[in-house]
């Protein structure tokens, strides 16, 4: 039996957290507890970050994942109260088992071709870890200098549609 | 020294929780959560695999911000249909509406 | 000296400037400064001072004594077949000339049209165009090789096209604006091919490098001719089209429907110069010996349409139509000097200068008369020197510089021209003259019909144009004096300038001088005495000569030629192929038809119960599948995400089972 490092463990540990809260947020019928199992898997990603050494990522994936996507889908699930308080099934009520062949084939086809040809051209990772951000920080504003800067008209234009979307129609309601 | 597959297991197992979620939630907020999942995964790979394959590049950790920030935009996006749905309709269960079958 | 060589290296920004104007109108639209017209102006104005920065580098480089060299520059292009091509300007006294003749005339052309569009519902829509016509005519002047040479030659023929037809609502100006579009063309067929030619030889359209290759090219042959005149012929086509030379310059004329401030830019001074401009500029190409064959053509050309467009001058009423057909007469005057040879080049281009602004001048002036009358016929003016002082005392200028009277600047490149055909050819020198004498003939009977002697239609309140428009004619007129002392005949600074081979010019001729004068005089003298003083009866011509009269009135009877041998023709193929379908396709059909109806009798036993039957059985099984296939169209996104998910899966199965 080989042995396992430290690293190994706690990757086992954190993919576990993982895909456990992942399945309990595909399968629980109380959608605010998938909410919170959802942070959780999203808490999970960071750390496999961190066992990436992609520190700057793992920060990233905090702030926004679980500070602004969680938070934002709370709100509207509060908005949406009715549905959170009926007690109803979550999964669709006729055949809701069907997407579960699916789900399993995409994934067998996966790890088939990650098994196969996963292993190759790969290089030492033995090397320190450098502090990414400041590296990450320098390439955005140099050589991903573009996309950057469309990166933020995409954020403007989204929030002026998400706005506009959500914005209460006042024409039809005089009340 | 974690192996590389792992990783690629990891994060193909997450996407197909998240393809999961996807299909069987009748939810809209819960359809974007699995989306959410799907979206990790990619990150996850693409992370692990520059890690693994040019550890001085960061392009794979720059694409997974840019992939964050598609993902906040499209979330802001979601969920302010969701609620101009549920405005409409009184509900967001995706199967009731069904506009698409005239 | 330093500045002035460093300003040089901006020569792109001359055609660029306007090009922004026209972008820049194009976007602000009726919003912009004076609905774009002072942002026009403001464009081509700053082109101008360039141009003079341009023309006073090149100037005290030539006159610093020492061999002149043009200033140069080209950028990476594009590569064609392996050749890279390289684009960019080339400068030297011949281009810095043609930069201030355009520069000026457009420039002031644009500020005339403040006034003469004002009101114009598509106001910002003429500034734009012609604004993107001076651009193109820069480019074209300044280009350093053939290619971007044709594509501004295109371009401004685009515009011209545009321009002409700018009062589309009208039928006769759109028919205008095609005919000078189509005729044109033809010419520049011949360009392009000419192009085709040069290129094929000389690997290359750079301009110095295409005439380094001129003595290789001496002996070659295509299809038994020499190529390098066939090739100078072929580019001689495209100036024969775009200066409406004999026998392409039908378009001209009919090219007065556009505004007339277009009329005297593009279709009096510069655009029809082009072709002018085209044959100085390829020179080499023509002149590779003395009296070569393509000069002869180019001499020979010009002689007949200064004649043949003199003549025509004489008996036109509309007055934008005289003057047409005096460009017309005196591009062929320049062509001709082209084409005599020796200094005969320094010659043409010198009279391209001062014509430019004696025609502009005049065409201004016609359209200041349009504007204050609102007719274009002479017939109907009269007495307009007191009502219209200013365009009066402007166009009176003018039109004594066209007719080549001493000491305006028509006399001294007229005269120069005809020095040269003197040493060169007789029969042309004489032909030259008789066409001085017509030029000024028809000149005296315009000046005597629309502004001497009393108004002929009492309906017409003749009144001065603004200031806006009157300035410029001012300036013009005053160009027009000028502009000639620069090629005083023994101090000829011009000649020093614009040369090709000879370093000194001809010495002035008195045996020249006095009887290209005395045509001039004799020219005025009978219409003075013909429309003045009615000593001869103007109708005399019509009635003792009614043929000549109604050859001349008709124009030669060219559109009619052109017409009987070109369009009909055309139309009766098309007649014979209309019949040819008519009779025997549709006899065929026909036959084909009747055998059908037979066949149909039999088959349609077969159809009803066979055909028919068949036909039932697929309808029924489509309805069945479409039952079936109902189930699928559910109106569920998730239903549809999870079908596109089992083709995925399907397809990456396959490709991984393989």
């Amino acid at each position: 039996m080989p042995t396992i490092t430290l690293q190994q463990f706690m990757f086992g540990a954190i993919a576990l957290v993982i895909l456990g809260s992942a399945i309990l947020v595909a399968t629980l019928r109380n959608i605010f507890h998938c909410l919170l199992f959802l942070a959780l898997s999203f808490l999970g990603v960071a750390g496999v970050y961190l066992l990436l050494s992609a520190d700057f990522l793992a920060a990233v994936q905090v702030l926004v994942y679980i500070g602004a996507i969680t938070v934002l889908m709370m709100f509207a699930l509060m908005m949406t109260h009715r549905v959170m308080t009926t007690d109803i099934s979550q999964s669709l009520t006729q055949w809701w088992l069907a997407p579960l062949p699916i789900a399993l084939g995409i994934f067998a086809v996966l790890f088939r071709v990650y098994v196969r040809h996963g292993g190759q051209a790969l290089v030492d990772t033995k090397h320190h870890a450098v502090p990414t951000t400041g590296i990450i920080g320098q390439a955005l504003l140099t050589r991903y200098m573009l996309p950057f800067e469309l990166a933020s008209i995409l954020l403007l234009v989204a929030m002026v549609g998400a706005i506009i979307l959500a914005k209460e129609d006042k024409s039809d309601d005089p009340a | 020294m974690i192996p590389l597959e792992w990783y690629l297991g990891l994060s193909a197992a997450l996407f197909c929780i998240g393809i999961f979620a996807v299909l069987s939630r009748r939810n809209a907020i819960g359809i974007l959560m699995g989306i959410e999942l799907m979206l990790n995964a990619a990150n996850i790979n693409l992370v692990a695999l520059a890690r693994y394959m040019h550890p001085h590049i960061l392009t794979g950790q720059v694409f997974a911000i840019f992939i964050m920030t598609v993902a906040a935009a499209e979330a802001a996006v979601g969920l302010a249909i969701v609620i101009s749905v549920y405005r409409n309709a009184e509900h967001i269960n995706i199967d009731k509406i069904t506009t698409m079958k005239w | 000296m330093e500045f002035l060589t460093r300003i040089t290296e901006l020569t792109w920004l001359i055609p660029l400037l306007p090009a922004l104007a026209f972008a820049l109108i194009l976007l602000t639209g009726r919003k912009g400064p004076g609905q774009g017209a002072y942002i026009a102006v403001a464009g081509i104005a700053s082109s101008f001072v360039l141009s003079l920065l341009v023309i006073a580098a090149v100037l005290s480089r030539a006159l610093h004594g020492h061999e002149f060299e043009a200033f140069a520059h080209s950028a990476p292009w594009m590569t064609v077949g392996g050749l890279p091509i390289r684009m960019g300007y080339y400068v030297d006294q011949l281009t810095a000339m043609m930069l201030l003749v355009v520069t000026t005339v457009a420039m002031l052309v644009q500020i005339y049209s403040i006034g003469y569009m004002h009101g114009d519902k598509r106001y910002p829509r003429y500034f734009a165009y012609i604004s993107l016509f001076s651009a193109a005519m820069l480019s074209l002047v300044i280009a350093d090789n053939l290619l971007l040479f044709f594509i501004s030659w295109e371009l401004v023929g685009l515009t011209s096209y545009l321009l002409i037809g700018f009062w589309f609502e009208k039928p006769s100006a759109m028919r205008a604006a095609k005919k000078a579009f189509i005729v044109t063309r033809v010419g520049d067929v011949g360009f392009f091919m000419g192009l085709l030619l040069l290129f094929w030889y000389t690997q290359s359209v750079n301009l110095r490098e295409m005439f380094a290759h001129i003595p290789a090219m001496m002996s070659q042959t295509i299809f038994g001719l020499p190529a390098l005149p066939v090739a100078g012929l072929l580019l001689f086509a495209g100036a024969v089209g775009k200066s409406a030379q004999f026998p392409l310059h039908v378009w001209l004329p009919d090219a007065m429907e556009g505004p007339t401030p277009v009329s005297a830019l593009i279709h009096a001074a510069t655009m029809v110069a082009a072709g002018v401009y085209l044959v100085g500029r390829m020179y080499p190409i023509f002149a590779f010996e003395p009296h070569s064959i393509t000069l002869t053509v180019v001499a020979t050309i010009g002689i007949i349409t200064a004649l043949m467009a003199a003549t025509i001058a004489t008996v036109q009423n509309d007055i934008k139509r005289i003057l047409a057909y005096s460009t017309i007469s005196q591009l062929g005057f320049m062509m001709m000097g082209l084409g005599v040879g020796g200094c005969g080049y320094t010659a043409g281009l010198f009279h391209l200068m001062t014509h430019a602004f004696f025609k502009a001048n005049l065409f201004l002036g016609s359209g200041s008369v349009i504007h204050g009358t609102g007719t274009q016929d002479i017939r109907e003016m009269g007495g307009l020197s007191k009502k219209m002082p200013y365009t009066y005392w402007t166009f009176l200028i003018a039109t004594a510089a066209l007719a080549g009277l001493p000491f305006t600047s028509g006399f001294f490149s007229k005269d120069e021209i005809l020095l040269e055909a003197f040493h060169a050819n007789q029969t042309i020198f004489w032909l030259g003259l008789v066409a001085a004498f017509l030029t000024a003939f028809y000149m005296t009977r315009l000046m005597a019909l629309a502004f001497w002697g009393e108004p002929k239609n009492k309906e017409i309140h003749a009144h001065e144009s603004p200031k806006v428009m009157t300035r410029p004619l001012v300036v013009l007129a005053v160009l027009s004096l000028v502009a000639g002392y620069i090629g005083w005949p023994t101090k000829n600074i011009f000649h020093h300038l614009v040369h090709f081979g000879e370093a000194e010019a001809v010495p002035f001729s008195w045996t020249v001088a006095l009887l290209a004068t005395g045509s001039a005089f004799a020219g005025i003298g009978l219409g003075w005495a013909v429309f003045m003083k009615r000593v001869i009866s103007p109708s005399v011509f019509r009635e003792k000569l009614p043929w000549a009269y109604n050859l001349l009135a008709n124009k030669y009877y060219f559109d009619e030629i052109y017409w009987a041998i070109l369009v009909v023709p055309l139309f009766r193929i098309t007649a014979m192929l209309n019949g040819f379908d008519q009779k025997i396709v549709d006899g065929m059909v026909n036959g084909v038809g009747r055998v059908t109806v037979l066949m149909s009798v039999v088959w349609g036993w077969f159809d009803k119960w066979v055909v028919d039957g068949a036909v039932l059985l697929i309808g029924a099984i489509t309805k069945l599948l479409g039952r079936l296939l109902r189930f699928t169209q559910t109106g569920m996104e998730q239903d549809y995400v999870l079908f596109m998910f089992v083709g995925i899966l399907m397809i990456v199965g396959v490709y991984l089972l393989h």
